[in-house]
């Protein structure tokens, strides 16, 4: 992992001895990582698909011809329209209807918000806490460290999706089995974030061992420097390309886990549904012949999660060529 | 060797222990069982009185210790929704989710290992390609969408497979079988599939890279200078250490199969326990969450030490190290 | 004079990579005779690996062979099909390689991956393979092979681990042995054993052996001729007490000068400052020129061909008549 971020030695016979010694995002701009971004044309498209999602998600107001979580706006008359390019299609309304007459694509929009922002929300929290126990265990080590990485071994074993449904149950028992959607919204953050700390943790703490014994770290020791402070300013940087590797394949993980979630009903509910509540609701309609109600939530989804993929592969093979 | 396969053994029992205290707290402090089994208008006395019967007057420690006994005995209590012992629901509906799982994890064994080592050994042919791009739609794709992809083509649009259930069973003992049916059989195609897909990228992805590094190793390249044939280098050599950390995780995974099985069980409506314990979730049936989480995990445990020590069988310099260290 | 078992004729070997293609070797030309061991020295980089597995024909791409000759016994073997040239390895040429502790196969007995190799080469029943590499394992100097013979190689030391690399070279009777650095990952008390059984084993099969260090201890102790290699080319090549004695490229006499000996106890050990230049780097002409003493302008401007003098060969201008009295 190390020789990721450690400049090559002075009259190594590397031939990109070149880039020696320039800071981290210097090097990720000038050298091989943006060099393989450029030639991986399939990687440009995912990323600007990823971004146009992201547009889509901030900007889905503006396009969207309802507001799909306004019941005020559905009218039932409207419900179970097909595409506007098939014979029963009407106009406004591009890719059909629902059965509560919500137009999907609008539906679409604002469901690609409640899931980009369960996934990011749920990556920054699972990358915060596993990064602060995998600085402490690492850091520490002894006792606390053996109490956490045991954790997160037994952890580890258990699928995420098991977990987080967990957790989903007990707090619907703890609370009562009606939230509302915002309280969901955080309940599935925080399920989620619960089941994807591990990786983070266990990455910081292999890096923090390492980083503890150089002599950086010894010498600002020696200068007085609190604990906190060595970590955060001196050993945290190093640790960073492995975790926005993970943080981005996680962010695929996540959104998936939420769409699994709603899709299962323990997730969002009908009143404001993120693309899995979508999908669920789409399902029933599917023996019915309408198609559309599940097909394009199902597609976006898969769109979104592939392009972040595609992104996460490529960015963890362009930091560490060595697993190419 | 033996004081390994003790190690591990303590191990698995300290598993079984921190998850027994998580299903313990989550029967006694998730919500009052009492509210589950009593009505909204049943008077404080006879909540008391169902209180007292239920025994959870009795100090935490005597209550934690009675559940473990009885789980120990497989018996998790009362469903809150079926009124019926969770164990017996539980036992009803694991035949359907183990043959399932099994399933699955032969068609992603096989087919994972195939394509794994096709990929890894011709690395820049076309069909090579075409798996990688199958396996990134593989991981990419949530395994619900799959299944509702399946469904439409092959139920809704060609009508050639059940959507639903597990068709005609045969009752053989306590356990039940589709095997020996047609329709049995053929139900078991789609969730088969839907569920073995995701571990049969995965298999097909850590045998590629476990194929590469291997056959960047220095005993292959020396097998090369010894004049071996490509044939025995590779499915000789390459494959014998490839298959070696293969099988410990295809071993793991089978654990994950039964947990990913919720998904693939609720969308073909497949009446085995994930689909039970997503109706539990969703109707807080606090017992069959509890005695399902003990259940997968014990499955777990299980796969884990069986692995663990299978490993060893497979791995001479592991043999000799373990009974070194004993 | 019969033919010599390896000749290599101006080879070079090329790495294509991202930059454009690296020369890793460059006009390189030797021959080996029966019986003769030919020591091949250098830094590390000069190009010595390279050229035994090019002889070998296990050059892995990016790397590929861009030119020149190799003949084995007077076949030429540089452009064989693959499956021609994988008969060849291992039956005609053995090869050991430097590290014994990740030259064999764990998961495999020792045993079974000697008798897989006598088969691969030679129409012998498993149990007469089997008696051979009990034998080959005695030959190799490894005792009770006929209980070791069911060991795994995690159970044998390193130094016994490379007797059974070398058994395994050995097993088909090649005419030629590349041992690549074979003594380098190994303790010193054990390196003199394992140089003394090469060694024995060339003499008393006649093969030729090639062999790659950096070590000019293990080379005067060995060989008969050796090779000085300088960044993917030959700088000088001679009976090994000739050049020990009489260094004649100035790279060599500082490579000679840095062995201590124990007559000599006043001298200083020389030191050659400066390092060799990366292979995207070498210098235009002489590629020792920027750490030689003795550089004048011609070496900067035109690389200097091997020639003759005696039973030496350099390749530097010092030597070359003609340039001097056109440089003067």
């Amino acid at each position: 992992m190390s020789d990721t971020v450690v400049p090559h030695k002075a009259g190594s016979s590397a031939p990109r001895a070149g880039v020696a010694s320039a800071p981290w995002l210097a090097r990720l701009g000038a050298s091989d990582v943006f060099y393989s971004f450029r030639r991986s044309r399939l990687t440009m498209a995912a990323a600007a698909v990823t971004l146009l999602f992201f547009l889509i998600a901030i900007f889905a107001p503006l396009l969207a011809v309802q507001n799909p979580f306004d019941p005020a706006q559905l009218q039932l008359m409207n419900s179970r329209i097909a595409p506007l390019w098939t014979a029963d299609g009407q106009s406004p309304f591009l890719l059909g209807t629902d059965e509560q007459g919500r137009d999907v694509f609008s539906a679409i929009l604002y469901g690609l918000r409640i899931s980009l922002t369960v996934g990011l929300l749920g990556v920054l929290f699972s990358g915060t806490l596993g990064i602060v126990l995998g600085l402490i265990a690492g850091y520490f080590g002894g006792a606390v460290d053996s109490l956490i990485m045991r954790i997160a071994d037994v952890q580890l074993t258990f699928p995420a999706i098991l977990i987080a449904l967990l957790i989903n149950g007990v707090v619907k028992s703890v609370f009562g089995n009606r939230l509302d959607a915002m309280s969901m919204l955080a309940v599935l953050v925080v399920a989620i974030g619960l089941s994807f700390w591990v990786q983070y943790a266990r990455t910081v703490r292999g890096s923090v061992m390492v980083e503890k014994n150089k002599d950086y770290v010894a010498a600002a020791q020696l200068i007085g420097l609190p604990a906190p402070v060595i970590m955060l300013r001196h050993v945290l940087p190093n640790t960073m390309g492995p975790v926005l590797v993970i943080a981005t394949i996680n962010l695929a993980l996540a959104v998936i886990t939420e769409a699994t979630l709603s899709f299962l009903g323990s997730g969002m509910p009908d009143t404001m549904p993120s693309l899995g509540t979508l999908i669920r609701i789409g399902n029933n309609y599917l023996f019915a012949g309408e198609w559309w109600i599940v097909a394009f939530p199902g597609i976006t989804l898969a769109a979104l999660i592939l392009s972040i993929n595609l992104l996460g592969d490529w960015l963890r093979d362009a930091l560490n060529p060595k697993l190419r | 060797m033996l004081a390994f396969t003790l190690h591990r053994a303590i191990q698995a029992i300290g598993v079984m222990i921190a998850v027994g205290i998580i299903a313990f707290s989550m029967f006694r402090f998730a919500g009052d069982p009492v509210n589950q089994i009593v009505s909204l208008d049943t008077p404080p006395a006879e909540r008391a009185e169902v209180r007292k019967s239920l025994g959870l007057d009795d100090p935490v420690i005597v209550q934690f210790a009675r559940y473990v006994g009885n789980a120990a005995q497989f018996k998790f209590g009362v469903s809150y929704q079926f009124r019926q012992p969770v164990t017996a629901l539980l036992m009803e509906r694991m035949p359907a989710t183990l043959e399932l799982a099994t399933c699955a994890t032969v068609l992603a064994m096989v087919f994972g290992i195939l394509m794994g080592v096709y990929s890894a050994l011709r690395r820049d042919t076309l069909l090579a390609k075409a798996f990688q791009a199958i396996s990134l739609i593989g991981i990419s794709l949530p395994t619900f969408l799959i299944g509702i992809l399946l469904i439409y083509l092959f139920s809704v649009t060609l009508g050639w497979l059940p959507s639903f259930g597990r068709g005609d069973v045969v009752r053989i003992g306590w356990w039940t079988t589709g095997l020996l049916t047609v329709s049995g059989l053929k139900a078991l195609i789609m969730p088969s599939v839907t569920l073995g897909l995701f571990q049969m990228t995965l298999i097909m992805r850590l045998v590629r890279a476990e194929m590469l590094e291997v056959l960047r190793t220095d005993y292959i390249r020396f097998a090369r200078a010894r004049g071996l044939t490509t044939r025995a280098i590779h499915f000789g050599h390459a494959l014998k250490n490839t298959l070696v950390p293969v099988i410990t995780v295809a071993g793991l995974q089978f654990g994950s199969v039964i947990a990913f099985a919720i998904i693939t069980e609720t969308v073909f409506q497949w009446p085995g326990m994930g689909l039970l314990f997503v109706q539990a979730v969703q109707n807080v049936d606090i017992p069959i969450m509890a005695a399902y989480l003990l259940m997968v995990s014990l499955i777990f445990v299980t796969i884990n030490f069986v692995v663990d020590i299978l490993y060893t069988v497979v791995d001479p310099r592991l043999r000799s190290t373990i009974s070194g260290a004993a | 004079m019969t033919e010599p078992v390896l000749s290599v004729r101006d080879l070079q070997v090329e790495f294509a990579l991202r930059r454009g293609a690296l020369r890793a070797i460059d006009g390189v030309s030797f021959d080996i005779a029966k019986g003769e061991v030919l020591g091949v020295v250098g830094e590390s980089g000069a190009g010595k690996s390279v050229t035994g597995l090019a002889v070998i024909g296990l050059i892995d791409p990016p790397g590929r062979i861009a030119g020149g000759e190799i003949y084995l016994s007077g076949l030429r073997i540089d452009h064989l099909p693959p499956e021609d040239l994988r008969r060849i390895r291992g039956k005609r040429i053995g090869m050991i390689f430097q590290d014994p502790l990740t030259s064999l196969n764990p998961l495999y007995r020792i045993g079974d991956q000697i008798v897989e190799t006598i088969r691969t080469h030679t129409n012998l029943s498993e149990q007469a393979a089997r008696k051979r590499a009990i034998d080959l394992l005695a030959e190799v100097g490894i005792p009770a092979p006929d209980k070791r013979i069911d060991g795994y190689p995690h159970e044998f030391s390193g130094g016994m681990r490379q007797r059974v690399v070398i058994a395994l070279a050995i097993c088909a009777e090649p005419e030629l042995i590349i041992a690549d650095e074979p003594t380098t990952a190994l303790d010193v008390s054990v390196q003199a054993q394992i140089i003394s059984l090469i060694k024995r084993l060339g003499r008393d099969h006649g093969t030729a052996v090639m062999l790659v260090t950096h070590d000019m201890g293990v080379i005067a102790e060995t060989s008969d001729r050796v090779a000085v290699m300088y960044s993917g080319r030959i700088a000088e090549i001679g009976p090994v007490q000739d050049v020990i004695q009489n260094p004649m490229h100035p790279y060599a006499k500082g490579l000679m000068g840095a062995i201590p000996t124990l007559a000599g106890e006043d001298k200083r050990l020389v030191q050659i400052p400066g390092s060799m230049p990366r292979l995207s780097a070498i210098p235009q002409g002489c590629s020792f020129n920027p750490r030689c003493a003795f550089a004048f302008d011609w070496c900067r401007i035109e690389r200097p061909e091997p020639i003759r003098h005696g039973t030496q060969a350099v390749a530097c201008h010092l030597y070359d008549a003609s340039v001097k009295e056109t440089a003067a």
